[in-house]
């Protein structure tokens, strides 16, 4: 049984199968089965909830501190209330299971708190909300499933994967990754890559269709999912696994080289990485810099922010790591499809064109400020580079390089040694800055091109969206010339340019940005060596000419034509 | 019934941790009590209902304490509150 879905990271992976639930909460098939019995539910599960709060709070305490920690036990101290377990009772006693009475209440009072008009008032409604989530997930005997302790060899089948629910994962456990829903720039696909772990994006009902315990072959290349595989087919597999192990093996041998096209030209290809530990990966992969540290990692899976000194641990962590090589760091990402719960951002309408990631900065200077000292502070171990995302005006830039400034003269003063011509960038990921790049490149040291979103915002399009997916593509002529231009004015403002999506090791974007001029390609660690092998392929000449080919295509599918043949001879 | 007024001086007013405070020391007495606030009766032992009241420094409200500890719980509610509920 082969279930098709998209390329989401190359590989063969073969495993078996855990499903995780999205669990639904839904307690509607639940029978009433007696006042006395349901009320005991409901004191065995809250009193399970007790057990397993105090356990989170006392790591909490330890790892993040008293102040976050207190968080857990207001929760512990709500739900013990007795007045509220009064009002519990009372709907049982009218017929009501443990699910519904405590939903019910929960409800009430969520409503009571987010009708304030006090900020303090409106996060305990979310607080509400986790605990009436996790003590439904008790009482519906859902337990949660901790992905740092699934077994060897599992394969991973969710609806999607969120960021949290990742941050535990082993890749040594995990044999491949399978969704129903997301492409190959969605986060799981993105994880999927940089632990270079198999991945099958958007396989229709994968989670009902796949079972529990069965041996599948996940065909990270093809985007294919094979179930109950012949002994035959699996045999092949099992040697296609093992050729693609000495194909990376043959690759080992560009370590060292330098990144040169085919006729000398010299580029550089950097990596992407989203902790601190990820540098490793990327010394062992030879990348010659880190063209983008995601920061928001350092800020989830956990209930408050990181302080200064946590933030610029990690930061000079990885500078040390990187032994004098540039370290492009951006400062915090979030909102969009990013959400951190205890920053309590408000749900928007419209969270891609929201308050985000450079918007919200500026907007919450305690936040902004934090990571801008830790930067700072961290650029006096190595050669750090700030990179400012989703800018769409000069302004932006401009005031981040005020605060920047008044944290500079502060430092000084506190006799903190730190990088006084830290370079500031931009991340040119929305068509606005793409368009208005030779007045950013008079503001910013260094553009680099993010070209996930840069895609998205410039196509108008979701590209978790299954239906409209396909317009989702940088070669669409629209976000070419975005790139080049992009990339000339650069050049021509003589800032450095690298780009930071995935487009930099996609072997039929290379031909085109090699003729564009850029000069850094960043790219997950896994695939550098790829990335230095495709551009040692070409001859600048030979890119430009097929570049102004492409460059006339009047749609992406041309263009595509048009590379693919090439690719071919 | 003891009942006093008295006006809220701790900065946060009560919220999580101040009414944790107050609620805490409440449940060790039999009597039954209530904040008045706002024209609203507040049941003086749940954390959930203080909270969602909502009240904030410089807020006026009487604490009534009725059943037969009631001088004692008043007492103590009385201090805590002028105390600032160990903020």
């Amino acid at each position: 049984m082969i279930y098709q879905g998209i390329a989401g990271a190359d590989g063969i992976g073969i495993g078996r199968v855990l499903v995780l639930k999205e669990s639904s909460l839904d307690y509607s098939h639940v029978q009433f089965s007696g006042a006395d019995e349901e009320k005991k539910r409901l004191q065995d599960a809250i009193a399970a909830f007790c057990v397993k709060t105090e356990a989170l709070r006392e790591k909490v305490q330890k790892d993040v501190g008293e102040k976050q920690a207190e968080i857990l036990s207001g929760q512990i101290m709500m739900i013990q209330d007795p007045f509220m377990a009064s009002q519990m009772q009372d709907f049982i006693d009218n017929g009501q299971c443990a699910e519904a009475a405590l939903d019910a209440v929960c409800n009430m009072y969520i409503e009571m708190f987010s009708s304030v008009e006090d900020d303090l008032t409106n996060q305990r409604a979310t607080d509400i909300r986790d605990l009436r989530t996790r003590l439904l997930k008790i009482l519906l005997g859902e337990e949660d499933i901790d992905l740092r302790t699934v077994e060897p060899g599992t394969v991973l089948v969710a609806a999607d994967f969120t960021p949290s629910m990742t941050a535990g994962i082993q890749k040594e456990n995990i044999a491949g990754i399978v969704t129903q829903t997301g492409s190959k720039t969605s986060h799981s696909a993105i994880l999927a890559r940089a632990l270079e772990i198999p991945a099958v994006m958007s396989v229709e009902n994968a989670c009902a269709n796949l079972k529990n315990g069965e041996t599948v072959i996940v065909d990270g290349g093809r985007g294919e999912v094979i179930a109950k595989a012949e002994p035959g087919v699996l045999e092949a597999y099992r040697a296609k696994q093992a050729n693609e192990l000495h194909e990376k093996q043959a690759l080992r041998a560009l370590v060292g080289k330098r990144t040169e096209t085919f006729d000398g030209k010299v580029l550089a290809v950097y990596s992407n990485i989203g902790k601190p530990a990820d540098a490793g990966a990327v010394l062992e992969n030879d990348g010659e810099g880190v063209g983008l540290f995601r920061t928001e990692f350092l800020f989830m899976d956990r209930n408050a922010c990181p302080t200064e000194e946590e933030q610029f641990a990690a930061y000079k962590q990885v500078a040390e790591k990187m032994q004098g090589k540039e370290v492009i760091i951006r400062t915090l990402d979030v909102g969009g499809d990013k959400e951190i719960a205890y920053l309590h951002m408000e749900k928007e309408e419209n969270p891609f064109l929201g308050h985000r990631a450079i918007r919200y900065c500026l907007d919450t200077p305690e936040i902004f400020e934090t990571q801008l000292r830790a930067l700072l502070r961290a650029s006096a171990y190595g050669k750090i580079k700030i990179m400012l995302p989703l800018v769409t005006t000069v302004s932006e830039v401009r005031r981040a390089k005020e605060i920047l400034e008044r944290l500079k003269a502060q430092l000084k003063q506190e006799n903190i040694p730190f990088d006084e011509n830290i370079p500031v960038g931009v991340m040119i990921e929305t068509p606005s800055a793409a368009v208005i790049a030779d007045l950013l490149a008079k503001e910013a040291d260094f553009f680099s091109i993010g070209t996930n979103d840069l895609t998205q915002y410039t196509m108008a399009v979701d590209r978790g969206n299954s239906k409209v997916a396909p317009l989702y593509s940088p070669l669409n002529p629209s976000v070419l010339r975005l790139i080049r231009s992009t990339i000339a004015a650069a050049n021509n403002a003589g800032i450095s340019v690298g780009m930071c999506g995935e487009a930099a090791s996609d072997p039929m974007m290379i031909p085109l940005l090699i003729a564009f001029g850029l000069a850094e390609f960043s790219v997950t660690p896994s695939a550098v060596l790829k990335t230095r092998k495709a551009i040692s392929l070409w001859t600048v000449p030979e890119a430009q000419a097929l570049t102004e080919t492409v460059m006339q295509a009047s749609d992406a599918e041309s263009v595509k034509t048009i590379l693919e043949e090439h690719l071919k001879k | 019934m003891v009942s006093e007024k008295l006006i809220v001086t701790n900065k946060m007013g009560f919220h999580m941790r101040p009414a944790n405070v107050f609620v805490s020391a409440m449940t060790k007495y039999n009597s039954e009590v209530f904040i008045e606030f706002n024209g609203k009766e507040i049941n003086g032992k749940s954390i959930m209902n203080i909270m969602a009241a909502c009240i904030k420094c410089g807020s006026e409200i009487e604490i009534r304490c009725v059943g037969e500890d009631e001088a004692d719980a008043l007492k103590e509610a009385v201090e805590l509150v002028n105390s600032g509920l160990g903020d």
